[in-house]
């Protein structure tokens, strides 16, 4: 609880700053697109965390969503396919992934930075190639599929974005697995020490694999609904930088690279935080917005040394104290 | 050499040190004195404030009050490198060494010499070959510290801190990870110190080398001074009295027990490290087993092999009567074989959780709830159940075990264990760093698995604890056993002989 606090304040600070910077900030289409923009990144955001968790990183996510995006397009506008077949296809080639690079970082023992920065570069020039880098799109057609993206449920007078209904369970999922099961538990220890996690009777080589294929079907979960969203995709740029948001929004939700901590509400609060910052960028006026990065990078920066100072401070505080 | 007279201030005098952690007053108060050519034994149970007292004079943290004199003139040291400009210098009680580096680049570390701007290597292995004579370390310089065994890495700790001319060593149980040999070596590199003009505290939990050794002792109890022994005072009912703060009743107190069946037998097993060597024997339930040999005798290798950690190239293991294939840890659990391993910050403990994950992750898996979920409540209760058999001294189950003593870390990797149940018992030098208090409970500890029917097999490199526990003892040199010694057979002697490789009359045929 600690933990998050600093973050949350941080993502309260700026959501106030932004309101009084900005006239259209606090508009009901704003917030709404805001809403959905986090919901959809916070699936892959969740999903990176596992691999952090466990020490590791998975580079491929943006390339994971960009195929995803242009594939189910093609499958049905161009090849075809109806509706089932293209998402259980997804589905598979999602649990694919993930389980190769998981196989690959356990068994054949490659580093899980070589591993995804391969798949980053293959799943793209993959997708350019069975689109012949055309731009893929539903046109006017598959408005019910569209609505699992774009639709929205009323609560409480308010359109909630379709896409908050799947973070919520994503999340919710995420961290009752995370908090409540064995597994989770595991997962924490092998991120830890993964040689006394061995000798504790873990299979950590499972777990491993496990973390990689959640977090591969949460980015093609993601890049599903990323398409929904924006009804085309362009093989060559869709999904470009996805995983860096995402394993920035992790790192900012206390996520440690080194492994062994992290927790799922933190990630959803750097999610915000990011989406937010970017949602400043582009609607205050005097901050033009091809710096964008620079801001960004910036404020993960910022945020992480924070952390780390009021970390010591607490630490600090609490010795004195007793 | 005769006492040195007292009129001149001591070389080293601290005043009223306290420290305190979140929920822990580790020291409160703390005075000690040390003279020039002297060997002070500081001595106490586990977490009595011994490191933390010896890691303030390092530098490694600053104390929150009293204050440290040397040669008469206060001083104050903020960092480690104060510390070391001041002649003080301190071996951890973990290895603080880069297992990837030379051993010549270990002992020189950050303070290389240079040579035109790069690293004078040649000088840095002329050097270190000297700091590794006067340890009589017999490796060449450029050996990888990893590939050394822990013992040996020890003894590339104490070159390093050879190596800087310090006038006060402090060694925070050196010996711990240490052969016999390689004690004595060490012990006569201490007297030679000394006797060079360099004081040295010495902290140990073996009071047999504390005698040895002392000009004086210090004991703390609690954070807090208990007492002090001059040389002709040190004796080992005085340090107990001192120590725990009452008489401690027998050191240790063997019964007889019947034996049961056979829990584990081992045929013709072949390790992966010792592939020549075939190894045979058999462990009744109720009986207890040591393993006895030299630092590198193959002894834990072949309870990693035993526990599935390295499995076995050839062979066959049966437990309880019924052959099982052992190719992981897991394997191994699920057969009722549980390891407590030697280097416990490394394999036995995952020191960022807390004490309560920790005693409860082996048995996770045995008592998860459907589905997966966590059983809070077994959770539970293990871990009030082991902190309590264990005396686990921790301000509570949520306390991160980073910031326990080391004995106190030992006793959660026990308990761990003892959690599981396991029909047989594998423990890689139980009692390392535990405090004579903790040691004999740890012996009773056994003794009552033992007495409910587990099968114990212990690897111990302390000739006592062999002595005193074992029902039986297996000796081991370089892969091999040499010789089974049964309760009559065990001596010094008998146990030696098998243990330097040379044939023992009951050598199974
Ligand atoms: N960094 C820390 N944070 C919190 N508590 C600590 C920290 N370091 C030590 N302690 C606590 O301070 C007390 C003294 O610990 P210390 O390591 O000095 O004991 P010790 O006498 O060296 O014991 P041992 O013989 O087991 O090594 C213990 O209760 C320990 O848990
Ligand atoms: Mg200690």
């Amino acid at each position: 609880m600690k933990k998050i606090l600093g973050i949350l304040s941080l993502l309260v600070f700026v959501f106030v700053a932004t309101s009084f910077l900005s006239d259209v900030f606090l508009d009901s289409y704003n917030l709404e697109n805001l809403l959905r923009r986090t919901a959809l990144f916070g699936i892959i955001s969740i999903g990176v965390a596992f691999v952090i968790i466990t020490g590791g990183i998975d580079l491929s996510i943006g390339s994971v969503v960009c195929l995803v995006g242009c594939a189910l397009p093609w499958m049905l506008t161009e090849q075809g396919v109806s509706v089932p077949v293209a998402l259980a296809v997804i589905i598979a080639f999602s649990l694919a992934v993930g389980f190769i690079h998981g196989i690959l970082i356990t068994k054949v023992k490659l580093q899980p930075f070589v591993v995804t920065l391969c798949g980053l570069l293959l799943y793209r020039g993959i997708t350019r190639g069975f689109t012949g880098d055309q731009s893929q799109g539903f046109g006017t057609d598959y408005k019910g599929l569209r609505e699992l993206a774009t639709g929205e449920v009323p609560i409480f007078g308010f359109d909630l974005p379709m896409p908050c209904i799947f973070l919520l369970v994503v999340a919710v999922l995420a961290g009752i697995f995370l908090n409540k099961t064995i597994y989770g538990r595991y997962l924490l220890a092998l991120g830890n020490n993964e040689e006394a996690a061995r000798f504790s009777g873990i299979n950590v080589d499972r777990m491993v694999i496990l973390a990689y294929v959640i977090c591969a079907l949460c980015s093609g979960l993601g890049g599903l609904l990323f398409v929904l969203d924006v009804n085309s995709a362009q093989p060559v740029d869709f999904g470009n930088f996805y995983e860096l948001y995402a394993i920035a929004a992790a790192v900012l939700g206390g996520c440690s690279l080194r492994g062994g901590v992290g927790t799922i509400i933190g990630v959803v609060i750097g999610t915000a935080l990011m989406q937010v910052l970017r949602n400043m960028i582009v609607l205050v006026d005097w901050i033009p917005t091809h710096i964008e990065y620079a801001i960004i990078g910036a404020v993960i920066l910022a945020g992480v040394v924070a952390d780390e100072l009021l970390k010591k401070a607490v630490a600090r505080r609490q010795a004195s104290q007793s | 050499m005769s006492e040195s007279p007292s009129e001149n201030p001591a070389l080293l005098e601290v005043r009223g040190i306290g420290k305190t952690f979140p929920g822990v007053r580790a020291l409160g108060g703390v005075n000690l004195s040390l003279e020039k050519s002297q060997v002070l034994s500081l001595i106490g149970e586990n977490g009595a404030g011994k490191s933390t007292l010896m890691k303030i004079l390092a530098g490694v943290q600053p104390p929150d009050e009293g204050e440290i004199l040397l040669d008469g003139k206060p001083v104050e040291i903020e960092s480690t490198r104060d510390a070391l400009d001041l002649g003080i210098s301190l071996i951890h009680q973990e290895l603080n060494l880069a297992t990837n580096l030379s051993v010549a680049a270990n002992v020189f570390l950050g303070r290389e010499p240079l040579r035109g701007g790069f690293i004078d290597e040649s000088k840095i292995k002329q050097e270190s070959a000297r700091f590794l004579e006067m340890v009589g370390l017999d490796v060449h310089p450029d050996t990888l510290v990893g590939n050394l065994t822990i013992g040996r890495q020890q003894m590339v700790e104490i070159a390093k801190a050879l190596s800087v001319n310090s006038r006060i060593l402090i060694m925070d149980e050196p010996t711990s990870s240490l052969s016999q040999a390689e004690t004595k070596n060490l012990f006569i590199v201490i007297k030679d110190l000394r006797d060079r003009g360099v004081s040295v505290i010495y902290i140990s939990h073996r009071l047999g080398e504390v005698k040895e050794l002392s000009d004086h002792v210090t004991v703390l109890r609690d954070g807090e001074n208990a007492g002090e022994l001059g040389r002709e005072e040190v004796n080992h009912e005085a340090m107990v009295r001192l120590m725990v703060g009452r008489d401690l009743s027998e050191y240790y107190e063997r019964k007889d027990r019947p034996k049961g069946d056979l829990a584990l037998k081992v045929n013709k097993l072949r390790t992966p490290v010792h592939p020549k060597h075939e190894l045979s024997f058999s462990v009744a339930s109720g009986e207890i087993v040591a393993v006895a040999g030299l630092v590198g005798a193959g002894r834990t290798e072949m309870l990693e092999t035993l526990f599935g950690v390295t499995p076995a190239l050839e062979g066959t293991i049966e437990v309880s009567g019924s052959e099982i294939t052992i190719d992981s840890p897991i394997s191994a659990i699920e057969a009722g074989i549980a390891l407590a391993p030697e280097d416990r910050k490394q394999q036995g403990l995952v020191i960022d959780m807390t004490v309560r994950e920790n005693l409860s992750l082996a048995a996770l898996k045995r008592d998860q709830k459907q589905a997966g979920f966590l059983d809070i409540s077994k959770e539970q209760e293990i871990s009030d159940e082991m902190i309590k058999a264990m005396r686990v001294k921790t301000p509570n189950e949520d306390q991160v075990i980073r910031f326990l003593s080391g004995g106190n870390q030992q006793k959660v990797v026990l308990g761990k264990w003892l959690a599981m149940k396991p029909k047989v018992l594998l423990l890689d030098e139980p009692t390392r760093g535990i405090d004579v208090g903790a040691k004999s409970e740890i012996y009773t500890l056994m003794e009552e698995l033992a007495e409910s029917g587990v099968a114990i097999l212990y690897v111990s490199s302390e000739m006592e604890e062999v002595l005193g526990m074992a029902d039986r003892a297996l000796v081991m040199h370089e892969g091999r056993i040499t010789g089974e010694l049964s309760r009559d057979e065990l001596s010094e002697e008998s146990v030696m002989r098998l243990a330097t490789g040379a044939p023992g009359d009951d050598q199974a045929a």
